[in-house]
């Protein structure tokens, strides 16, 4: 299987967009058969840096996130920007279970979800410039790797 | 879009969430089951996810902040209906260390006022 692909979206930062966002990310990678655990990570991954963009980068303000997508072969890598406020202390913001606004009763396991979730995580952030998430997944390897098995099997017999 | 469901049996708040549970919806289902909570004097809560296809951190948030808020008066949260996504979702954040999953609401209710 070789694909290629790339996408670009960009929407306001209301929490309304939270579900279009990994609700489009799941559409795009239809082509590379994923299985239902993969598309469940990718989508829980997408919607934590969403809102993290939504509650953290914006605050109270309405901005624009720009979502990328591509795909590599079977690989997805999807980067999620803002021109938000940035973040102070990216380890610690990394810390599961730490939280910036506890009022919300956030859980501080957004980064720990897309740490969990995908296989790479990347995170640049500069305060007061905004902040770019860079994930990565293989996808489908599951399945690929079934075929191969197959295929030995085949030969072997 | 169908909208979360309360239903209130005794002093038990049924909480039927409909689809996603995201940051989106958390803030409406927070203020929402708070309300019932005090106005009804609700001890125990019962989240049923059978029909939510999705939840992240922000429903992490919402459990634990009513599992808080009811503690003190010795009040449980369970939770039943969980498809396998949602289910890793509670083990990889050690939710189940407070709270106790059952297949179907009706067994949660039993189970609370059997308790």
């Amino acid at each position: 299987m070789n694909i290629e692909n790339k996408m670009t979206i960009e929407f306001e930062s209301r929490s309304i967009n939270e579900s279009l966002a990994r609700t489009v990310v799941a559409a795009f990678i239809s082509p590379l058969d994923p299985t239902i655990e993969e598309l469940s990570d990718i989508r829980t991954a997408v919607s934590e840096a969403v809102t993290n963009s939504i509650i953290h980068g914006y605050t109270d303000e309405i901005g624009i996130i720009k979502m990328e997508c591509f795909i590599v072969g079977n690989e997805l890598s999807v980067e999620i920007s803002d021109l938000g406020s940035g973040i102070e202390d990216i380890s610690r913001a990394m810390e599961p279970l730490y939280t910036s606004r506890p009022e919300l009763e956030r859980s501080g396991m957004g980064f720990t979800f897309m740490e969990v979730f995908m296989d790479n995580l990347e995170v640049v952030s500069v305060p007061g410039v905004g902040t770019n998430i860079t994930m990565r997944k293989r996808v489908g390897s599951v399945k690929e790797m079934q075929e191969y098995t197959q295929e030995i099997n085949h030969n072997v017999l | 879009m169908e909208e979360t469901k309360y239903e209130i049996v005794r002093r038990v708040l049924i909480i039927r969430l409909q689809k996603d549970l995201d940051h989106h919806c958390a803030v409406n289902i927070r203020e929402k089951a708070d309300k019932i909570i005090d106005r009804y004097y609700i001890k125990h809560i019962i989240f049923d996810f059978s029909k939510a296809k999705f939840m992240d951190s922000a429903g992490i948030g919402v459990i634990m902040g009513r599992y808080k808020k009811i503690k003190y008066s010795g009040g449980k949260v369970v939770v039943s209906g969980l498809n396998k996504s949602i289910d890793r979702i509670f083990n990889i954040s050690g939710l189940y260390k407070v709270i106790d999953k059952y297949d179907t609401a009706d067994i949660c209710l039993q189970k609370i006022e059997s308790a």
